[in-house]
């Protein structure tokens, strides 16, 4: 466990290997939440606490259940089930601290469950964080912060979309380009700007 | 007989998964990188909607209410591990070029907003049509996205060269490019649409 690999797992995961722009994970949440920027950071907020605890909760469960018993292959299931089961606890909160917060998701909130990022940064953690079955040292932190890391990402285009889309609601567009084709262009260049920081190598 | 040929229908053009309903953009843009590839994707696809359509359908009545989402995702899930065991057994190479994208399945917003919203009321049979129309729309849609992305951006297409001296623009093999393409395509379909009426 050394420092310099907590500034990679950050560089990567935040801006090389941005979660939407790069992986295209939780995509279908960015383009339809991305309208205005208060439901976006609530949601981006959200996110991220989702995938820092699930990062947390997965890897426990795949160091000390599946592997012990040699279950690996059931890895998918269980880590769905247990990020659900979280995803379920955080929309009660909501529930209960804002309900105009949460009528506003509506769909979107219970949707966590099958945002891609969730499960993808779970997924990739093991693929990262594991050879041959066997941690590497330091893995869980290393998990943890690939957690944080990757709802940050979300977050940074998430606010940065919201920005834009923002800015879009007076202007004269087709009608047919509307919505979601126009922030898919947006999308495009955007990620096209991340691209610049593919040279980046420690 | 009619109608269960028009619920297999529906899946391909008129309420066609990507292009329409807009649902499972993640493995679309990832995967859409090459022809291959997106077949991949989307015979894989297919086989999680038909299996977990028709189990779900059959299911309905055992599963309670409050519940059932987390019932139909173990449903969905169990599939998807058989895809993956499936995929890695006898093609370790396409595994490798889908990569964390396979478990993503499990997922991906068709399977799930077809469990939702038609499978859990409808009977088996249709259920059945449903996923199959559903997974062959999703699997056009791959090869029509990734047909365009490996033409333009390698100059290739299921990696045969077709024009030589052909300059590719590289940017559409990337994630940039998969973005530019989707989001001019759904524009392009909404100007149809709007054409028509």
């Amino acid at each position: 466990m050394n420092l310099a690999q907590f500034l990679t797992i950050f560089i990567s995961a935040v801006f090389i290997y941005n979660v939407i722009l790069s992986r295209f994970l939780g995509l279908c949440s960015f383009i339809a939440i991305s309208k205005e920027t208060k439901p976006a950071l609530a949601m981006s907020l959200a996110v991220m606490f989702v995938t820092t605890m699930s990062s947390m909760i997965t890897w426990l469960i795949y160091r000390f259940l599946l592997i012990p018993f040699n279950l690996t292959y059931l890895r998918t299931i269980s880590f769905i089930l247990v990020i659900a089961t979280f995803v379920q606890f955080v929309e009660m909160v909501v529930r209960k601290i804002s309900p105009a917060l949460y009528r506003f998701f509506g769909i979107y909130l219970p949707l966590i469950t099958v945002n891609c990022a969730v499960l993808g940064v779970a997924v990739l953690n093991v693929d990262m964080f594991f050879v041959n079955t066997k941690a590497v040292p330091g893995s869980f932190y290393y998990s943890l912060f690939q957690g944080i890391c990757v709802g940050l990402g979300y977050t940074l285009a998430m606010l940065l979309m919201s920005g834009i889309r923002e800015r879009l609601q007076l202007s004269n567009i087709p009608k047919c380009v509307k919505d979601f084709p126009l922030a898919f262009v947006i999308a495009s260049i955007m990620s096209l700007a991340f691209m610049g920081f593919n040279g980046f190598r420690f | 007989m009619k109608k269960l040929f028009n619920e297999f229908l529906k899946g391909i053009i008129k309420e066609n998964p990507t292009f329409v309903l807009v649902l499972g953009l993640c493995p679309t843009l990832a995967v859409s990188v090459s022809v291959i590839n997106g077949i991949g994707m989307g015979i894989a696809a297919t086989f999680v909607l038909l299996g977990s359509n028709i189990i779900i359908s059959m299911i309905k009545n055992i599963i309670p209410d409050r519940i059932r989402i987390p019932c139909f995702i173990v449903v969905i899930a169990t599939f998807v591990t058989i895809v993956e065991m499936t995929m890695k057994a006898y093609s370790p190479v396409l595994n490798r070029a889908l990569g964390i994208y396979v478990p993503l399945i499990v997922v991906n917003c068709i399977v799930l907003g077809r469990a939702e919203a038609y499978a859990q009321k409808a009977p088996v049979i249709n259920a059945l049509f449903d996923g199959l129309g559903m997974g062959i729309g999703f699997t056009l849609a791959l090869i029509l996205i990734s047909g365009i992305r490996e033409f333009l951006g390698a100059g290739k297409l299921m990696g045969h060269t077709l024009i030589k001296g052909f300059e590719p623009a590289y940017v559409l093999g990337m994630p940039s490019g998969a973005l530019l393409v989707i989001g001019l395509l759904l524009g392009f379909f909404n100007l149809l649409k709007e054409r028509k009426q």
